[in-house]
């Protein structure tokens, strides 16, 4: 059976995305499930079953970002190395659903850490080869609208997972165990069809083989570096969604009573808006959508240090947040993997968005100090500032960016 | 492999998933049903309205079962015997001779909480604001003030910085007084505008002076508040969830000291000589403590065997001597009504 994509043979501006894609849209959906369904329930299990303080926990976290991180470049590196990104990306998604039936057996701080850090791990190996997948099986012209169709399906997963994981709390109470196996069922499937469905689509890299030298090369050449610079910079001044929900839970009681439900109003527009900004991106240019989903954010950051809120405004707040995710976290390795030749396809995508992961978690470094310091209106005031300063520069940076995808 | 082998790989793996998890979450349904109905019940019995009469101790009953969470009665010259169940299911609870408050919590999906003045009949008088999950609720000696404090953000005050707690101070005729973390906090003689500041635990003095706690930067304080003034200022450090004695002399409160985070040991401070006496209960108490006498504090503490959902009522000697003894067993959140 050949369950093959043509890439760029067939695709005309109005076509299909390809099948490879809704593929690894649906694997992602599955394995988003089983990895909300934990990510939801485990500071609860934590301190109520396990009776951890979480201080430590959520400084370990910030370690494995790190890690992870560092993990995301040897994917995409080895993906272009061996020419075939989908056997990476096997291991990272078995790596997380084998973490999932660990739970069950892992007990005492030690253990629990040991397995949330598998899991963080196979997602950094994963996510680089998986997004190679997606550009190598789909048509360049329409890549943006690619990525937005795997990004909307990643994100109804991400829906379901909290979902699932309560419901199944209110039919078992407090039976965590249940929770760790429907996760790694779900978890299975999506590595079922990844395993038998998804092609082992032989990348351009395959035949080069590059070495260590030339993917670095290729990453740090003229073509990214401004990118790199670029997605560097604004990703300083992207301040973490749990502070801009915790400052509107500050001046209005509708935030505060639905606080724990924020997250759903940033995803229905994020659900709602990424194939349409995708498709957009490929019209007018990538680097333009992602520059301008940066005046989202500024808004976002005006609206959120205002003094008062209401209904009207912190839904105003969220959906610009959904605008803003959705004009640049699929856009990014879209435009990425235009801009390098196509055997570093994983390692230029892999770059690009750990230099959003590691400036990003500085940036909530920051942010979480200057809050402390000087409350949260004043912090958000700085960034909207800095912003508004950085992203014309940052417009100049890409300004050949759109034009220059010429490589592949 | 063929096309047809691929899907029927796939078949097999759903199939598998589906009666594998789908088994074991309705074993683990129909173990629990049996342990449910296998659980020793608690004696009941006992008139709610005669009870009122008489000295009684109101809490919240967590005997696994039928009255699991329901407010439930006892008089103080029998906690052990049978306990009288209200009509009403609270998280947190606390009462006076004048009325009781109520903080419950709505299940489901989204579980959202309300808080509620019941009458001496227990019926609901009036709903009071409320957002987040229950923590402390507290009444004035004579019913006429009511503190709440729930946590908007993060499960606990265990872990400093990643928590944001709202409580809200009302008279019981309606009036709202406001939320004291907006008052102005004075800690060794500087204000504090912190953003991180946080005030909990309220016990009320009188009609306008309270003490309660206040932390900022992961520290820790007791302080004594005006409600008209709006002021609330520091009288010593590492004090949480304080609680008046009848006599207005001392307080019990929690202690941090230089336990591992989340632990606290339960003590007593002597407000007009400043003297700190730790009492004999060397478990960790997470709990706003009440007097049971001038004498005797008493507390919550959960069943130490992990997976209970259940807890105790302890009392033990205000003066650090004695041991701790069950006051009443399946029980938590106890107000004394004298």
């Amino acid at each position: 059976m050949t369950v093959r994509d043509r890439p760029a043979a067939g695709g005309s501006a109005g076509g299909r995305v390809a099948t490879t894609v809704v593929l690894l849209g649906v694997v992602s959906l599955l394995t988003d499930v089983s990895s909300e369904m934990v990510a939801s329930v485990l500071p609860l299990y934590l301190t109520m079953a396990v009776g951890l303080s979480p201080v430590a926990y959520g400084f370990l976290d910030g370690m494995y970002q790190g890690v992870s991180a560092f993990l995301r470049i040897a994917g995409g590196y080895a993906g272009d190395r061996g020419g075939q990104p989908k056997w990476v990306a096997v291991l990272g998604y078995g790596a997380s659903a084998l973490s999932r039936i660990a739970m069950l057996f892992a007990t005492g701080f030690a253990a629990i850490t040991a397995v949330v850090t598998a899991d963080r791990l196979g997602k950094g190996l994963r996510t680089a080869p998986r997004d190679a997948l997606i550009a190598e099986a789909s048509d360049p012209k329409t890549l943006g609208r690619a990525f937005g169709v795997h990004r909307t399906l990643d994100t109804i997963g991400a829906g379901i997972g909290p979902l699932v994981a309560f419901a199944l709390l209110a039919l078992v109470p407090g039976s965590y165990d249940s929770i760790w196996v429907v996760s790694f069922a779900f978890a299975t499937v999506g590595f079922a069809v990844l395993v038998l469905f998804v092609p082992n689509l032989r990348t351009a890299a395959g035949t080069a083989r590059i070495g260590l030298r030339r993917a670095f090369r290729a990453v740090g050449g003229r073509p990214l570096r401004r990118p790199l610079i670029a997605a560097g910079l604004l990703g300083l001044l992207t301040v973490g969604d749990g502070f801009l929900y915790l400052s509107l839970q500050e001046r209005d009681d509708f935030a505060a009573v639905w606080f724990p439900l924020l997250y759903v109003g940033t995803n229905i527009a994020y659900l709602a808006l990424a194939v349409p900004l995708g498709r957009l991106a490929d019209r007018v240019g990538r680097a333009r959508v992602l520059v301008a989903g940066h005046g989202a954010l500024i808004a976002c950051y005006l609206l959120a240090a205002l003094p008062s809120g209401g209904i009207g405004l912190t839904l105003t707040v969220l959906m610009l947040l959904g605008v803003f995710y959705a004009a640049t976290d699929g856009v990014l390795p879209a435009l990425v993997s235009r801009l390098v030749p196509a055997e570093a396809r994983g390692s230029g995508i892999a770059a690009a968005q750990t230099v959003v992961a590691l400036s990003r978690f500085a940036s909530s470094v920051t942010f979480g100090l200057l809050w402390s310091l000087h409350g949260p209106a004043w912090s958000l005031l700085l960034f909207a500032g800095l912003l508004v300063v950085t992203v014309p520069g940052v417009a100049w940076l890409l300004r050949r960016a759109d034009r220059a995808e010429a490589v592949a | 492999m063929t096309a047809r082998n691929r899907i029927a790989g796939l078949l097999a793996v759903l199939l598998a998933a589906v009666i594998g998890a789908a088994g074991y979450v309705w074993k683990v349904h129909r173990d629990q049903a049996t342990t449910l109905a296998a659980a020793s019940a608690v004696a009941q019995g006992g008139d709610l309205a005669s009870l009122r009469a008489r000295p009684h101790l109101v809490f919240r009953s967590t005997a696994l079962g039928e009255g699991y969470g329901r407010v439930a009665v006892v008089p103080l010259s029998d906690p052990g015997g049978p306990r009288a169940i209200t009509p009403v299911s609270c998280e947190r609870v606390h009462a006076t001779g004048a009325g009781a408050v109520c903080l419950a919590a709505e299940r489901g999906i989204v579980t959202t909480y309300r808080g509620r003045l019941l009458d001496t009949s227990w019926q609901p008088v009036r709903d009071l604001p409320l957002t987040g999950l229950p923590s402390r609720a507290r009444m004035s000696r004579d019913g006429s003030l009511v503190a709440t404090t729930t946590f908007v953000f993060g499960d606990s005050y265990a872990n400093p910085g990643q928590f944001s707690t709202r409580t809200v101070v009302t008279r019981t005729d309606g009036v709202v007084v406001g939320d004291i973390e907006k008052f102005t906090l004075t800690v060794n003689g500087r204000v504090v505008t912190a953003a991180d500041k946080n005030l909990w635990g309220v016990t009320f003095l009188d009609d306008d002076t309270f003490y309660a706690t206040a932390a900022s930067g992961g520290r820790t304080w007791l302080v004594k508040g005006s409600l008209t003034a709006r002021t609330a200022t520091s009288v010593r450090g590492d004090v949480e969830c304080p609680s008046l004695s009848p006599d207005r002399t001392r307080v019990a409160f929690k202690k941090h000291g230089d336990l591992p985070a989340g632990k606290w040991r339960l003590a007593v401070l002597d407000l007009t000589t400043g003297v700190e006496t730790e009492l004999a209960e060397t478990r960790s108490v997470d709990d706003q403590a009440e007097w049971l006498d001038d004498d005797t504090v008493v507390y919550g503490l959960s069943r130490q065997d992990s997976g209970s959902a259940s807890s105790d009522v302890w009392q033990v000697p205000a003066d650090g001597t004695g041991e701790p003894e069950v006051l009443v067993g399946d029980a938590w959140s106890p107000a004394v009504v004298l």
